[in-house]
């Protein structure tokens, strides 16, 4: 009886806090849970607020990197293609080109903990459990020569751990340093000798190409000049506009055999993929290799993509990616090709996997 | 009988667009051979002959449900520069500034930045939580937003980055790209002040940390007066909802602050008595001086101005005589109350006239009506705001900060303009 009327004050206590109506002035909005706060609240400050409990050594945090983190950052942390730098850097700040790592620059411990526990890897954030992150931190420092390799990373210690340009921020000084230099009275003539150009962005030419816009609607494509624009007149025509209509019909062609609502799934589905995967017309090899002819031919055969040595081994095995080889894989990628380097957890849905799967065999054959 | 009298004009119409269009081109001729003269030698067809759409009839009413810009505009749109980043996902794009005038920027031609790719959420799977150093940590729903009172401002976001490639010397060929990080929108959403009061914020809570739903969560901290002050947790934007790119369904707006801090998707609220100090805040958007000491917190976007047009995209091909100087100006601590345009390279300087009223921590519309004399200029504008900051010199600003810090460059662009108004991105002595 008792435990009835606990129960039942406990529930009027419980609606009272969700609608005070006293203090709030609006009443909207209801009480956040304890297990929602738990959930988005992931933060990490600098005082160590926020630390989960878990640690995690340099040993695992290798494992873990080689599998999460050292397709873009690279195996020991030195960077891959034109993702950033982890490791190294140490006194480069005041050099013409600065290496900005972990190392050399992240003031707190706090942010790697956090910032990898949430956001990382790309294309499959918030996979990494609490321990993984304290070894892949741990393994960071290592990669930093901040810890030497038998360092265990944990909540308990993680505050000793400095970092070594932790003094090397000031907070904003512009008031300070720069206000008295530019609230001035502006000089309106004679100001300076006659000016001489010094630099010229065309001689870099790292600029995209672009059209020049004139003031009568005429569109100078790149490389046309003023002298043609005033001999062609209007330069627009309903040409290209042709051709991008033809090109679909070409398409259908290929895919006729698949159900078009299948590739189309496939396509949002894979959403997931294209942080690392690119298909189609124009694609490139990026953190993963172009996936165009995949389905039907043999494991690791695309041109200019460094394959893990887990790959490397199925390519020469023959193997082949059949739409039942490819669900496997996609389905449990770490454990169908142990020890290879693609960061992803997986599609659990069966429909997904083959909806990818129809829309990669659209783009095979 | 009906298709075929339907027909005809269809047929008729299509042939007379090629003719229409050789026409043009003659006409266009004529134009230019006599732009001083402004005396035709024979009479202008577009004007003596019936034209196509002067007599048949155009699209009904439903043919673009939602429209789009009319085809010949199809160039005016974001621009990428590829080798910036290591995947678009992460990444960037510019809005084409030398293409747009006034002062507010269409959503659908406006940059994006996004950290791990722009997602799509719908408004019935929105959720706004405030916990931490309140008394009451509350979700809302997107529903629950729209019934709070609600402001509207316009409101400039610049990227911290902005004109970051230019640290080194004249790099990028083109106003978009060199100044196309920034967008200038009129908002509508509840002020951030209301949601923090109803949560109640505890005495000791100094900052919020506010992050998004997508999977970079893009983390800031904002010093609590601030938040108190003038932040937008804003739905719409230019009139209709925020695009996916831009948020949807909810963004904050920090007025004058650096674009980063506008976390897109917001997603948590966090009150703390101190800043987290996530990625964003000290690997990224901090800016590294010459002496290896890197400055934190730069969050006002300092006075800044740009001349759009003409500008390497934007040539001035018609000749000399009349035309239009005309630029973008901005502060991120108030309201600008003068540019100045010089076409000598900042030896001599005119007042321009700024369009309108400028408001506080938002794009500024500025002309200067020239008659140009047809010699190669040097154009070059400079904004003062109203705490008397006067925009420095690019070689002002590397002589404090050196070449590294990547982020706040607002120094004075210089575009030069030859005899046949073609326009350069230079640097001058």
């Amino acid at each position: 009886m008792s435990k009835c009327r606990n129960l039942i004050a406990t529930t009027a206590l419980a609606t009272l806090a969700a609608a005070p109506v006293l203090a709030q002035e609006f009443g909207l909005g209801r009480a956040a849970l304890p297990e929602e706060i738990e959930a988005w609240d992931v933060a990490v400050l600098p005082d160590g607020t926020g630390l989960p409990e878990g640690q995690g050594d340099v040993y695992d945090g290798e494992e873990a990197w080689i599998n999460n983190c050292a397709a873009c950052h690279g195996d020991f942390a030195e960077g891959a293609g034109a993702w950033p730098v982890v490791a190294g850097g140490d006194g480069t700040l005041t050099d013409a080109r600065p290496v900005k790592t972990v190392g050399s620059y992240w003031p707190y411990l706090s942010t790697v903990f956090d910032y990898v526990h949430r956001s990382m890897p790309f294309g499959a954030a918030q996979i990494l459990t609490y321990d993984e992150t304290y070894a892949i931190t741990a393994y960071i420092l290592y990669s930093n020569g901040i810890v030497e390799d038998d360092f265990v990373l944990s909540n308990e210690n993680f505050t000793e751990v400095v970092m070594p340009n932790v003094d090397g921020f000031i907070i904003d000084d512009r008031m300070e340093t720069e206000f008295p230099l530019f609230v001035t009275e502006p000089c309106m003539s004679d100001c300076s000798a006659p000016v001489e150009i010094t630099k010229r962005a065309t001689d870099i030419a790292v600029t995209p190409a672009f059209p020049r816009l004139l003031l009568d609607g005429t569109v100078l494509e790149p490389g046309a000049t003023l002298e043609e624009a005033s001999a062609q007149g209007t330069a627009t025509d309903a040409a290209p506009m042709e051709e991008a209509a033809a090109e679909p019909a070409a398409e259908e062609v290929q895919v006729a055999s698949l159900d078009p609502a299948m590739v189309e799934a496939g396509e949002r589905a894979f959403r997931q993929c294209r942080s690392c995967h690119q298909v189609g017309d124009g694609a490139r090899n990026g953190t993963g290799p172009t996936l165009n002819g995949i389905v039907g031919n043999v494991a690791g055969q695309v041109d200019g993509f460094r394959y893990s040595p887990a790959f490397v081994e199925k390519a020469e095995e023959g193997h082949v990616w059949t739409e039942e080889s490819l669900d496997a894989f996609l389905e449990n990628p770490r454990d169908y090709i142990e020890r290879n380097r693609m960061a992803f957890r997986g599609v659990r849905d069966a429909d997904e996997r083959a909806a990818l799967i129809a829309y990669l065999t659209s783009y095979s054959n | 009988m009906t298709d075929q009298s339907n027909d005809a004009p269809r047929k008729a119409g299509g042939a007379s667009r090629r003719d229409f269009l050789r026409t043009a081109g003659l006409a266009a001729g004529g134009a230019a051979l006599g732009a001083t003269g402004a005396r035709a030698n024979t009479p202008d067809p577009l004007i003596t002959e019936v034209q196509p759409y002067a007599s048949f009839t155009g699209e009904a009413v439903d043919a673009t449900p939602y429209g789009m810009p009319i085809h010949y505009e199809e160039h005016v749109v974001r621009r990428n520069v590829e080798w910036l980043t290591a995947d678009p996902i992460s990444s960037i794009n510019f809005t084409p500034i030398h293409a747009l005038e006034g002062t507010i920027t269409p959503q659908g031609c406006a940059f994006e930045r996004h950290h791990s790719g722009a997602i799509e959420m719908s408004k019935q799977e929105y959720r706004l939580m405030i916990n931490g150093l309140v008394d009451r940590p509350l979700v809302f729903t997107f529903a629950d937003l729209m019934r709070l009172p609600r402001e509207s401002r316009v409101a400039f976001c610049e990227c911290a980055a902005n004109s970051g490639m230019e640290w080194g010397g004249a790099q990028l060929n083109g106003v978009q790209f060199t100044h196309g990080m920034i967008h200038n929108m009129e908002y509508i959403g509840v002020p951030l002040r209301v949601l923090l009061e109803e949560a109640g914020v505890q005495p000791e809570g100094k900052w919020i940390f506010v992050e998004g739903h997508d999977a970079s969560s893009n983390g800031r901290s904002i010093p609590l007066e601030k938040a108190m002050d003038d932040c937008l947790v804003a739905f719409y934007a230019n009139g209709e909802a925020l695009r996916m790119e831009h948020g949807y369904p909810v963004r904050l707006i920090v007025p004058g602050w650096e674009g980063n801090m506008w976390v897109k998707w917001l997603r948590r609220i966090g009150v703390y008595d101190q800043a987290v100090e996530a990625r964003e805040e000290t690997s990224k958007y901090t800016d590294l001086l010459a002496n290896g000491i890197a400055r934190k917190w730069t969050w006002e976007m300092d006075a800044k101005s740009v001349v759009t047009s003409p500008s390497p995209q934007t040539p001035a091909s018609h000749g000399p005589g009349p035309m239009v100087i005309t630029g973008l100006a901005w502060s991120g601590r108030g309201k600008i109350t003068r540019v100045d345009v010089s076409t000598d390279g900042g030896a001599n300087w005119v007042e321009a006239r700024i369009a309108g009223d400028a408001q506080s921590m938002a794009l500024t519309r500025f002309y200067v009506d020239h008659v140009w004399d047809g010699k190669p200029m040097l154009l070059q504008s400079r904004a003062v705001d109203e705490t008397g900051y006067v925009q420095p010199t690019k070689d002002q600003l590397r002589a404090v900060r050196g070449l590294n810090s990547i982020y706040h460059n607002n120094g004075i662009q210089t575009w030069y303009v030859n005899e046949n108004g073609e326009a350069e991105n230079v640097e001058v002595s």
